[in-house]
């Protein structure tokens, strides 16, 4: 990891470089913090990030509750309670983000208008539900993998010393089966932190929708991008980060 | 009905899809009473008491435990909590420790007090001989200790039947006796007993009767001295000469 770190500042400075050798067609005066006019349009790309760092955070939480609402049916013994499970991952895990984005911001409020609950959904809101429910239909399968990944017999030994099926899952199945399912749950995170990008089409001032408002006023797309994708780079490491910590913390404590 | 009978199990059949696991299967089981049940693999043995506490459903029949009928919507959860079960893989939770697995079911299915539940769970550990493991987790146990915890823990619940699915076949040879000596005390405390073993010394010692089965039907049934001296069917008495070579 901190290999990739040293990678990138190399490139980052690379770029640099090559942007201040002035034989290129280079401007990072746009995003020079020396410069008055550069440190606030910095200012006004790094303001995003609260933006982006919120949708991310609700849109997965909520995609992980989904998921698991959706997985724990999705692995019933009973074909019908199976059903709606299937249909759902597979209906949702078909459409693309974008025309969903699209279908949440502008038909979702006619629909439910026409349903009698008038509602707004704004930006905000729409980019969040696109994103939790595109995404919760793979955190469905991961939760889905690990607990089918628990062998049958814990189930099985649970229910026998009379604990019910919700206290089975709560105190034998998922405190298992979370370290199988955290690795690939955090990568869905990570996921679902880049993809929010596409809310800045619908309007949400979040990183991409900053970068490309200065662009439009600046011309200077090579520069704004760039930082823009290492603002992105910053959030992502982080995470990761963070996911070590925790996969180790809870290996450590399996461990003893 | 006899208010003695705790097990009645009426021609009970049984289907994995379109192979016949159990035809036509009775077996009434009195209180106290030490039921051993062999036969080659394949034969439905642990399928039959998987039955018992409703792990496998069944396609007909009837089982009723302790006055309570499995065709009954409910009646699984509630003979689950007259019956004990000990699975030859002990399948013990692995992320909790020792007293941690004995405990759970008293304080989330009976709602014992963690105290109150540490202290039945401690009874049961000197019970099974290794009260001093209290706090490992199951992988820094041996098996034979494992399997010792695995009764325990079914022990906490205060079963009225206590089900054996070949307890010892996954043991090193050497681990055998610790986990029979546990079941033989448990058998002569009145226990009522169903065993799917291979141990035919503790069938000898321990069970009022042996039940032989083969191809998913009870073939026969008797008191070990007689079924041991003269199986009656040909089956049987093949068998018997199979594992008793050694």
């Amino acid at each position: 990891m901190t290999r990739g770190v040293k990678l990138w500042a190399l490139l980052a400075g690379m770029l640099l470089l090559a942007g201040c050798s002035g034989t290129g067609n280079w401007g990072w005066y746009v995003i020079d913090p020396s410069t008055p006019q550069g440190q606030s349009n910095v200012k006004f790309l790094i303001g995003g990030f609260w933006a982006t760092i919120q949708l991310s955070l609700i849109a997965a939480a909520l995609s992980m509750t989904i998921g698991l609402l959706v997985a724990l049916p999705g692995m019933s013994a009973n074909r019908w309670i199976r059903l709606p499970s299937r249909v759902y991952i597979e209906f949702v895990r078909a459409i693309p983000l974008l025309p969903m984005l699209f279908w949440v911001f502008y038909g979702l409020p006619v629909v439910m208008r026409s349903l009698g609950f008038p509602i707004t959904i704004d930006a905000f809101w729409g980019a969040i539900i696109t994103l939790a429910i595109s995404d919760s239909a793979f955190t469905a399968e991961i939760y889905r993998s690990g607990i089918q990944s628990i062998p049958k017999g814990q189930t099985e030994a649970a229910r026998t010393v009379g604990l019910t099926y919700s206290q089975t899952m709560r105190y034998v199945v998922l405190p298992q089966a979370i370290r199988r399912i955290l690795p690939p749950l955090a990568n869905q995170f990570i996921y679902i932190v880049k993809m929010s990008a596409f809310a800045s089409v619908i309007g949400m001032q979040e990183l991409t929708r900053r970068a490309n408002e200065l662009v439009v006023t600046e011309y200077r797309p090579l520069e704004i991008y760039t930082l823009l994708i290492l603002e992105y780079l910053v959030l992502v490491l982080i995470i990761s980060f963070f996911v070590r910590w925790l996969e180790r913390k809870m290996g450590a404590d399996e461990s003893r | 009905m006899n208010a003695e009978r705790v097990i009645e199990i009426k021609s009970l059949n049984k289907f994995f899809g379109d192979f016949q696991v159990l035809t036509n299967v009775d077996l009434s089981v009195s209180l106290g009473e030490r039921i051993v049940i062999c036969g080659p693999s394949g034969s439905g043995k642990s399928t039959l008491i998987r039955c018992v506490n409703g792990l496998e459903q069944f396609e007909s029949g009837q089982i009723r435990v302790d006055g309570i009928s499995l065709n009954d919507p409910g009646g699984v959860d509630r003979v689950r909590s007259e019956v004990g079960m000990v699975f030859q893989q002990f399948n013990l939770f692995p992320h909790l420790t020792v007293l941690e697995n004995l405990t759970l079911g008293p304080m989330k299915a009976r709602g014992l007090s963690r105290k109150a539940a540490d202290a039945l769970a401690m009874q049961l550990l000197e019970r099974v001989r290794i009260p001093e493991q209290a706090h490992k987790r199951p992988r820094d146990l041996s098996g034979g200790q494992q399997q010792r915890v695995a009764i325990a823990r079914s022990l906490c619940m205060k079963p009225k039947i206590m089900l054996f699915d070949e307890p010892t076949s996954a043991l090193d040879p050497e681990m055998i006796s610790e986990v029979l000596d546990v079941m033989v005390e448990l058998a002569e405390d009145g226990m009522t007993m169903l065993v799917v073993t291979h141990e035919m010394g503790f069938a000898r010692k321990v069970a009022d009767r042996m039940v032989f089965m083969d191809g998913g039907e009870i073939v026969e049934t008797g008191t070990p001295s007689a079924v041991f001296e003269a199986p009656k069917s040909q089956r049987f008495k093949d068998f018997l000469d199979k594992i008793l070579q050694h």
